[in-house]
């Protein structure tokens, strides 16, 4: 069977990437459960925000220490995927190291080369992420949201990627042939003298073993994703291009809200009107959102987007003074009920059965949404363009306007603006008294 | 705005008031010090009055887009009704929704944060700025979220304490990075949700940090926050909380 080998890759190949295709099938299924909202305008200065934003990184590095070593591990990811491309082509047709059949030795040593010391400072960076979140114990990581699989989930990234770089460089400094050619190995040629006592069938194995290891690593991870914090990798690229390019302090007028408030304004219309054919039976619209369906599509992109970084809680003024609220945890608790409600789908033949929970009190509670100052800090600070305040606000809209739960204080300061014109139970007539004090 | 009407004429810009400026003891006091600066440069401006009425932002904040709604639309009547093209306001808060989120429902206007509009004065050189008794005096200015975060305006008011010949020092947090006072998003109008301490105490924090004389605000807001979290840390003595327009003003003993 000479061409065991070839088979059995191509076999793995197929169904890691197929079963990657039907989870993002999924993904974008659910984020379609979101309400439409037109992202279409200004195409050019989209496609720049995701440029400078995600290509290139200009949000991460406001954080000098941890966007340098973010940078560190985004290059070398794009970068070292190019072997990947070699590892495939190698795994399918037999051949070992392909790209020396087509390049000279010089040009494929300076890739590899390239990809050794990539690879190295990738692994530095990672250890030091590690130690951020492990020894140093930054706050951001150890806030109440950050327990049990959110937590494990962001160390089992970093080991994850600790181990694909050790497998690179083991593979490398074990291939007798390549280091040979002395060409390229620039931090394997170290790493190989480790691996010089075994007899060359020992080294042969290991090198083996460290390639099919590093590219089934590499699909796990690829498969990993989905139900993963690591999916911004991929989606931050259109979160980017859909964010919001308004300023930041308009917040949406609510279009059904607007064609009540202009019946009412107009003296014209006739109060007793009868529907219009065939609205008799419509539901009216719901205000606000209690669930993720009732949010956009853009808001449920950016909560499959959210990497639990933390700086938007780190920079929230509730937060930082002991309020409960976290942006990231809107963000997270966001995500989890839609995937508790994409579950929910998948059970029930694609139809969506009622299961008595909603984002709403079981996700998020009131408290959250009303230690909010809408200052726009969370949003600010995102490295990926989310908008956490979008959601606390459609939220909001839903226990003022169906639920009519808004605190009292607040009820009082909206009577009073119904009443008299000023959050404050001053006379209108009074406006223009400071003229003469 | 009324007599200009009645005269058959348009004033060069209408003075948005808003809520505070009409009604709070310490808001008005800004309100004040901002006409002297008109009346000054000569600006003919005009005030709605009576006819003028909350925007509605503390409303949509808090979630009842309803109640903004008709606030907006009543407003927009009255604005359009006496053909006005240009706004100032010396609240961010006004000043924002008017701008912003007024057009989509028929109100499109030129709308100018205060400290943009004597800025504007100033380099067309309409009015002068002199230190006066504020030469020298370390100065820090608190970031209005609704102003800066929400608008991109930074600089306006900082290029206006410059003027001043004052020492314009930064807290911590500053610019897109400020730090709220806690009063946006309708807090203003309740108590704190259950927390380890409030937020304008923590701003205040910042700003005592580094020493100033002054926290310089632009919104009234923010200035009964940093007012009441200067009493907070029982430093009324040494340090004040003003208006920008209330510094150029005084400066120059209006």
């Amino acid at each position: 069977m000479p061409y065991l080998s070839n088979i059995i890759f191509a076999i793995i190949l197929i169904l890691a990437v197929g079963y990657f295709a039907k989870n993002v099938k999924k993904l974008i299924r659910n984020i379609k459960l979101g309400k439409d909202t037109d992202r279409t305008d200004n195409k050019s200065q989209r496609w720049k925000n995701m440029a400078m934003i995600a290509l290139g990184q200009s949000k991460m590095v406001r954080r000098p220490v941890s966007g340098f070593l973010h940078v560190i591990v985004y290059v070398g990811f794009v970068i070292i995927n190019l072997e990947v491309l070699e590892i495939i082509l190698d795994g399918l047709f037999g051949t070992h190291r392909i790209g020396l059949a087509v390049l000279p030795v010089s040009v494929y040593g300076f890739f590899i080369g390239t990809f050794e010391i990539l690879a190295c400072l990738v692994f530095v960076s990672v250890i030091i992420f590690w130690m951020r979140r492990n020894v140093i114990k930054l706050a951001r990581f150890w806030k109440s949201e950050m327990t049990s699989w959110p937590k494990n989930d962001g160390n089992f990234i970093l080991y994850f990627e600790m181990v694909l770089m050790s497998l690179f460089l083991i593979m490398n400094a074990t291939d007798l042939q390549f280091q040979v050619l002395n060409s390229g190995n620039t931090i394997s040629q170290f790493i190989a003298p480790w691996f010089s006592g075994f007899p060359e069938s020992t080294s042969h194995v290991i090198e083996r073993g460290a390639w099919w290891l590093h590219i089934i690593g590499i699909l796990v991870f690829l498969n990993y994703l989905y139900f993963s914090k690591h999916l911004h990798i991929l989606l931050a690229f259109p979160n980017t291009f859909y964010g919001n390019l308004k300023p930041k302090g308009q917040m949406t007028n609510v279009d059904a809200v607007t064609n009540e408030v202009m019946m009412m304004m107009d003296p014209n219309a006739d109060p007793f009107a009868a529907p219009a054919e065939g609205t008799e039976d419509d539901v009216p619209e719901k205000f606000g959102a209690s669930d993720v369906q009732d949010l956009n599509w853009v808001q449920l992109l950016n909560a499959y987007t959210c990497t639990e970084c933390g700086r938007c809680t780190s920079e929230c003024p509730a937060n930082q003074t002991g309020k409960k609220l976290s942006p990231r945890k809107i963000m997270m608790d966001t995500r989890d009920r839609l995937e508790e409600v994409g579950k929910n789908i998948d059970a029930n033949n694609g139809e969506f059965k009622e299961d008595g929970k909603q984002l709403l009190d079981d996700y998020i509670t009131k408290e959250e949404l009303w230690a909010c100052t809408s200052c726009n800090a969370c949003v600010e600070s995102c490295p990926v363009s989310i908008d956490p305040l979008s959601i606390i606000l459609e939220m909001r809209r839903y226990l003022v306007m169906e639920q009519s739960a808004a605190p009292t204080e607040l009820n009082n300061m909206m009577t009073n603006i119904e009443n008299n014109g000023a959050p404050w139970p001053y006379n209108q007539m009074d406006r223009l008294n400071w003229k003469n004090e | 705005m009324a007599e200009f009407m009645a005269q058959g004429k348009q004033p060069e810009v209408l003075f948005w008031v808003g809520c505070a400026g009409s009604f709070d003891d310490r808001a008005k006091k800004i309100t004040k010090a901002f006409v002297k600066l008109l009346n000054k440069a000569n600006v003919e401006f005009a005030v709605l009055g009576t006819e003028e009425s909350c925007t509605g932002d503390p409303a949509k904040r808090a979630g009842n887009e309803f109640l903004f709604q008709m606030q907006a639309v009543t407003n927009i009547e009255v604005l359009n009704a006496y053909e006005v093209k240009k706004i100032v306001t010396a609240c961010p808060h006004c000043f924002n929704t008017i701008k912003n989120e007024y057009p989509g429902l028929g109100g499109t206007y030129d709308v100018m944060h205060h400290t943009q509009f004597l800025k504007a004065l100033l380099d067309e050189g309409r009015l002068t700025i002199e230190g006066g008794k504020f030469k020298g005096k370390r100065i820090t200015f608190h970031d209005p979220c609704y102003l800066g975060r929400a608008n991109n305006v930074y600089e306006a008011p900082r290029d206006l304490i410059q003027k001043l010949e004052a020492e314009l020092v930064e807290m911590k947090n500053c610019r897109r990075n400020g730090l709220c006072c806690g009063a946006g998003g309708a807090q203003m109008f309740k108590d704190a949700e259950k927390g380890d301490k409030e937020v304008n105490v923590e701003r205040t924090e910042q700003a005592l940090d580094i020493k100033p004389e002054i926290i310089a605000a632009g919104c009234p807001f923010c200035n009964t926050m940093m007012t009441d979290g200067v009493k907070a840390k029982e430093k009324e003595a040494e340090v004040a909380v003003m208006d920008i327009a209330e510094l150029i003003a005084n400066a120059q003993d209006l």
